[in-house]
């Protein structure tokens, strides 16, 4: 290698490593590398060569921790204050001009959002049909956020495109009967198909790649972080305004319902996407705490539950709202699982957290066995009807999940199998949800006559 | 000679403040002239200047400029405020009196009063 070449990787490492540090900013390191190349340029007159050089430079900055130490006592915000999204000056302008460009385009997409919404709300006047087309009214724009910032290709593009008008088409002519409950299930699948579209637009395209699919979990657990404190938020100031304006004899509801949250749901929807993009990893550190959290916590009501069905009597008797609920319950839970997968370092062994996922999808799989049984004996006793039908697919694709899951885990706690075997079949087996959804908006109605 | 860490500490802000109120200076040019005053006695841990630096800017005893260096690498330049000449010379007179009682002290080490005015 040329000498110089040499210096300058070696330099490049340097700075690389001191950058993990938070607490040194980007400007900082410019400081100290303007330090120490002088440094070296000037052991170098003095005869030593590049090596020699580099070392005793490295060696006058002194001891990196405690130098770091210093920093965080003169800059202890940094520690806190990560989520710069327009660093000033630091990167240069051309960094300052794409950031901007890219809250543009982001503020832009939010309005679009809430136009659409709006404009739904004025045009679809009837409470159906506007409940079958609100996904069809926001998610675009989060596709579109995502296919300009992936850069996504023409065909990529075309497919996402194709999927998405062959779903408004379905959603909008097929002959629904008013009260049935087809259009109801196409409804309520129809996000989810939305939202494996936002998925393929979020992973750019190369949907076949484990690591992407479990970056889209992250990114959906993230997004409902944000979405949540964003909510959070807004209703504070929200009960505020509505407050103050109370006071001087002012009615916000009407405005409220009618301006504020068409506009502020999908609006925040759209900035915590882009928020999630802007700073992967300041909550990341905390969804590892939430899913510890929850985790014992949801065996408790998994517990409590499955005490409530075997207990109620006859399995027959089991209401339907309950058995819809839990199917929402055990949804939940795979998120748990899912999410905390997705949040764990893969290098290191199976512990205590691992085993508790296990205790949590046991639990899980004998609610959905107990729900399973209440499901075909209402069927046997009733026959066929298309929110059973439903209700049965999920629950026996939620079945075959978990069951393979608490294998793949038992697996990976004896040590015979590794986690990379873990996520790869979760990751895989994630679309199928997306293919039920296929199954629920386009099939059924065609097979129970849009009853 | 090595000086002691806190004597160290204790001066660096005297020090760089008085540096800098010969004219604006960046980082390097800054260890380098302590090195020169001192005779290399007064060994820097170089990376702990710039917090020190940075302190100083915070509490508006000094302002810093970006600017280009020869080889055109990006550089941060300080220079004294009046807020740092003020701060400056207060710390000079500080420094004086301690000086001078250190003084008068090694005085009178050398040159011990003798055992019988004691007794008067």
């Amino acid at each position: 290698m040329e000498p110089q070449a040499g210096l300058e990787a070696q330099i490049a490492i340097w700075r690389v490593f001191l950058a993990r540090r938070q607490v040194i900013s980007s400007t900082d390191l410019d400081e100290l590398e303007d330090h120490l190349r002088e440094q070296i340029t000037d052991r170098k007159a003095s005869g030593l060569d590049d090596e020699e050089a580099f070392l005793v430079a490295i060696k006058r900055l002194g001891n990196l921790d405690a130098v770091s130490r210093e920093f965080a006592q003169e800059h202890s915000e940094r520690l806190w204050k990560q989520l710069v999204l327009l660093p000033e000056g630091a990167m240069g302008a051309d960094t300052g001009v794409t950031l901007w460009r890219e809250l543009t385009v982001v503020i832009s997409l939010a309005v679009g959002a809430g136009l659409a919404l709006k404009a739904g709300f004025i045009w679809l006047g009837d409470d159906d049909a506007l409940l079958r087309n609100l996904g069809l009214l926001v998610f675009p724009f989060l596709g579109a956020y995502f296919a300009w910032k992936r850069r996504l290709s023409a065909s990529t593009v075309v497919v996402l495109l194709g999927a998405f008008l062959a779903l408004a088409v379905v959603l909008n002519v097929y002959p629904f009967v008013p009260g049935g409950s087809t259009w109801l299930l196409a409804a309520l699948h129809a996000p989810v198909l939305l939202w494996v579209m936002t998925g393929l637009a979020y992973v750019g395209g190369q949907w076949r790649s484990d690591s992407r699919r479990m970056d889209f979990v992250r990114f959906t657990g993230e997004l409902l972080i944000y979405f949540t404190l964003l909510g959070l938020g807004g209703g504070v100031l929200m009960g505020l305004s509505f407050a103050m304006l109370q006071l001087v004899g002012l009615d916000l509801e009407p405005v409220m319902e009618a301006w504020i949250l068409p506009f502020a749901v999908p609006g925040a929807l759209v900035i915590a996407a882009w928020l999630v993009e802007a700073k992967q990893n300041v909550i990341e550190n905390i969804a590892p705490v939430l899913t510890r959290v929850f985790t014992p916590l949801t065996i408790v009501m998994l517990l409590a539950m499955l005490v409530v069905l075997t207990t109620t009597g006859s399995l027959l008797n089991v209401d339907r709202g309950l058995l819809i609920l839990m199917d929402a319950i055990l949804i939940l839970v795979l998120c748990l699982v899912l999410y905390s997968l997705s949040a764990r370092d893969p290098m290191t062994p199976p512990g205590f957290f691992d085993a508790m996922q296990l205790i949590l999808i046991g639990t899980a799989l004998a609610v959905n066995a107990a729900m399973l049984a209440a499901m075909l004996a209402r069927i046997a006793e009733f026959g066929f009807s298309p929110n059973k039908a439903a209700a049965l697919g999920l629950n026996l694709i939620l079945l075959v999940h978990l069951v393979r899951a608490i294998w793949l885990g038992a697996g990976f706690q004896r040590g015979s199998r590794s986690f990379a075997s873990l996520e790869h079949w979760q990751t895989q087996y994630l679309p199928v949800y997306g293919l039920w959804a296929v199954v629920v908006v386009l099939i059924f109605p065609l097979a129970f006559v849009f009853a | 000679m090595r000086i002691d860490k806190d004597l160290v500490a204790a001066s660096a802000t005297p020090l760089v403040l008085g540096i800098l109120a010969g004219g604006e200076l960046h980082g390097y040019a800054i260890i380098k002239r302590v090195n020169e005053i001192s005779g290399g006695n007064m060994e820097w841990s170089d990376g702990m200047l710039y917090p020190l630096l940075h302190r100083l800017e915070r509490l508006d005893l000094l302002r810093a400029a970006w600017a280009r260096s020869e080889a055109g690498r990006r550089r941060k330049h300080y220079f004294i405020t009046e807020t740092g000449r003020a701060a400056l010379a207060e710390r000079q007179g500080q420094w004086e009196v301690v000086a001078d009682a250190l003084r008068q002290i090694w005085n009178a080490a050398q040159h011990p009063v003798p055992a019988t005015t004691r007794n008067a």
